[in-house]
This record gives structure tokens, sequence and C-alpha cells, in this order.
């Protein structure tokens, strides 16, 4: 038996790495916004456990959008990619068995929501949304087109990069994030006020997504690869302390 | 050059935006996909326990309620056990997940979840915590998921005993943590992202 023992509290979460809550430039988070401070303290069991999840909930075109709303014999239209990466703590450790969700536009910029106003068309073969679990190297893998920008309504002339959104959860609730991914090149990054609410270019760096041609299905797919980070769990070779010690 | 800390910075938070139901609740959505929406059952079964409804909205600091919200909870069982991989006090109530999902009414934005009364889970130092709820909610216009936890304010005595509860600077804001008992196991939380009643959020 190792002699590290998890303790079970996780890493504080860096306040000057992710963003406020409170950024102007998007308009929403102005009264969306708590403006008390947060009480902090260190995680408790009810951060440090979570729900589990297991491979046999996931159906096996699940992580293909490109299949998976669509009928028999057709498929959604749009530039194939796949999009692959890794499931990692703050330690660089793979998180086995995390669900993933993800969800996104069609190659037109249009959701399928019925509170969606833009006026691209549907694809009726496109649902765009899917799921996977992370195998015990915390990798992934998911099928999809590459979405399209589109307008949204916040400054007179906003539009969002092209962008995919991820649902994570890990092993603690503490680890519950969402978050989105972009692609690299995209002039859009650097002009959408969401984006702008991350504090740094490395921050920005760290979703944005990379070409990624050694994974790249010739004459069938171009490859993209996203990691996510999760926080990480302390581990020592000491015990808890005790009260009083 | 002195040494370097190789950790990973932990992914950047975005907004779950205006469409985290086509992801994340796709049949609400009107995707009919999954056979289901994960979450939106918390009893598979018979449960032990009492059995209870939260219900609630969520609002903004125009008292606006937010209509195109995400709440997610998490809880332990009736006897205070998480159904977690990681639980080694005892075995969980089989019949119930401890996880929900709910949407804010698309019209109301009235939330609702049919569940347990929690039992009581101890704090690290080996301190009773009062039965509470983990709550955690995404929307449009919110950057970084927000944590809370829902009390219950017919748990008078394990409430004043709570090591968190208890070292909360302002008292006067610890009612916003407290779910109001309605009628029999029936409570209303009720969320205020910004003004007097602004509920306490935990960075956790």
């Amino acid at each position: 038996m190792s002699l590290i023992k998890q303790t079970g509290g996780y890493v504080p979460r860096d306040r000057n790495w992710q963003p406020d809550a409170l950024t102007p430039a998007y308009k929403t988070s102005i009264k969306r916004s708590p403006q008390a401070a947060l009480l902090s303290f260190p995680t408790t069991l009810s951060e440090e456990s979570s729900p589990v999840f297991g491979h046999k909930l996931i159906g096996e075109l699940d992580n293909d959008l490109i299949l998976n709303h669509a009928q028999t014999g057709e498929s959604a239209i749009g530039p194939r990619i796949i999009v692959h990466g890794r499931v990692l703590d703050e330690m660089g450790r793979g998180v086995p068995g995390a669900l993933l969700e993800f969800w996104q536009a069609n190659a037109g910029g249009r959701y399928r929501h019925q509170k969606e106003s833009y006026l691209a068309a549907l694809d009726p073969n496109f649902g765009g949304c899917g799921r996977t679990i992370t195998a015990g190297d915390g990798s992934y893998e998911l099928r999809t087109i590459q979405p399209g920008p589109y307008p949204w309504p916040n400054g007179m002339n906003d539009w969002r990069p092209a962008h995919i959104h991820f649902s994570i959860f890990g092993h603690g609730f503490a680890q519950r994030l969402i978050t989105q991914m972009y692609f690299e090149g995209d002039p859009h990054i650097k002009l959408c006020p969401i984006v702008d609410a991350l504090k740094s270019q490395k921050a920005v760096d760290a979703l944005t997504a990379l070409l990624d041609m050694h994974r790249t299905v010739p004459m069938d797919s171009r490859a993209f690869k996203f990691d996510i980070v999760l926080r990480g769990q302390r581990q020592t070779y000491f015990e808890n302390r005790k009260e009083g010690l | 050059m002195i040494q370097k800390l190789d950790y990973l910075q932990e992914s950047p938070s975005q907004t779950a935006g205006p469409y985290v139901h086509i992801g994340c609740m796709p049949n609400f959505a009107g995707i009919d996909i999954y056979g289901g929406d994960l979450g939106a059952q918390m009893k598979t079964g018979a449960v032990q326990g009492q059995e209870i409804t939260i219900n609630g909205v969520i609002y903004d600091g125009t008292n606006t309620p937010l209509r195109d919200v995400m709440i997610e909870i998490w809880q332990p069982d009736a006897a205070g056990l998480f159904p977690s991989a990681n639980e080694t006090r005892g075995t969980p109530d089989p019949n119930f997940t401890g996880w929900g999902r709910a949407p804010g009414n698309m019209e109301t934005g009235e939330f609702m979840f049919d569940t347990v009364k929690p039992g009581a889970v101890p704090y690290p130092d080996g301190r009773m915590q009062a039965p509470h709820i983990t709550a955690w909610i995404v929307a449009r216009g919110i950057n970084i998921g927000l944590h809370t936890r829902i009390y219950f304010d017919d748990e008078d005595q394990a409430n004043a005993a709570d090591p968190i509860l208890s070292r909360i600077e302002f008292p006067s804001r610890i009612p916003t943590l407290l779910a109001k008992k309605t009628g029999e196991g029936a409570y209303r939380f009720d969320i205020y992202l910004q003004g007097p009643n602004e509920t306490i959020f935990f960075d956790i």
C-alpha cells in the first residue's frame, strides 16, 4: 500500500485565474453577478464526493454528433471533425470515468432550441448534443461538425467565435465545471466579450484547441486536441491533523 | 534557475450560455435522445427516510426570475451516506442517486426537486454539520458556476451547531441559506443573485 494518502481536500480554486462574476462588457453578467464576498472554506465530504456515472450509461453514438440525431443513412452537414484530449487534474494525473457532456450550434451557427431566433437554417440531421466518459487514462474523443460563428444580442454587432460547450463531472462536486472550447486561428476570439471575461491570454490559450494533423483521418475528418484540467486533490504522507494536534 | 512547481492550471470557466439545456437536459429542450435526461429522477425505487420536495426561483438583480437557468444538487441519503464511489462509511440507499438536475421553468423560472431529507455528515474535524444539500447554479450571464448550500429552517439545533453556519460573518444573511418549510415534506428555497437578500455563495 502506498504511503501517500489521499486526504480528500481539494486545492482551492484560483480566483485570480478564473473569470470574475462581474464582467460588464458581457452585459448579462451585470445583474446576474453576486456582489458580496464569496464564503471560503476547505472542502468537506459534500464537495469531495460525486455521483457515479458508469460506462454503460453511454450509448454507441452518444459521442458522435454527426450521426446521433441523423436519419438512417444520412449525416449532419458541415466540416467533419474529431475532438480529442484528456481530462487531467492540476497535478497532471488523468481523471478516469469523468462524464463529459457537450453541445454546440450547427455549421450555420444555429442551435436547436425553442428560444433560439437566429435566421440560419436548422439541419434536420443535427441535434447538437453528445456525451462520453473518459477512459482509464482520462482520454476522450468525440466526432462532430465544426460549429459556425453566430451573432448574439449584446453589443450592436457581436459575434461568438465558433465554440463547443463542455460540462465536466470529475470525482468530487468541487471539480464541477462548465467551459467552452474555441478553435485555433478564429479571428472572433479576440473580439468576443465572453472570451474577454478570461483574465489573460494564457487563459484564452487554455481554451483554444489546436489542429492536430496526427489524429486527422485522411479523406474523412480533421482533428482538434482539447485537454481539460480539473481541480486537484491533495496528497500527503501525513494523516489529517486531528483536533488539538 | 530555481526549481519549478509543475502544476497545471484548472481550465478556466466560461458561461453555460442560454442553451445549456441542449447539452445537459436535451429532452427538456425538445431533443429526443439518451432515453431521458440525467438527474431528472433522484429516486429509483422505494427510498429510506423522509421524502421531500424543494421548489424555488432564482432571481437576478432586478428581481426577474432566471428562466434559462440550470441548477444541480448533490446530497447524502437519509442516513448521511453519499452514493459516491469514494463513500467508505457504509452502504448508501441503493434507490437514491443523491444527484438532481433541474431547469428553471421557461415561463416562470420555477425549479423543483423531488428528493429525501438528507442525513447529517461530519465536518473534516469530526464535528457534525447540519443536514444540507449542495447546490450549483449555471446560466447565461454567470461566468463561473455558483456554489451554495440548502439548509433547513426546521433544524434549529443542528443549524446552531453547524461549523459553517456558525462562522458566517453576517448572521443576518444566514436565512438566505435556509429552505423554508411550507407544508409536510415541502420546502421552498428561493435564490437571489444580488440585492439585500443576496444568497450566500461559496468559494469551495
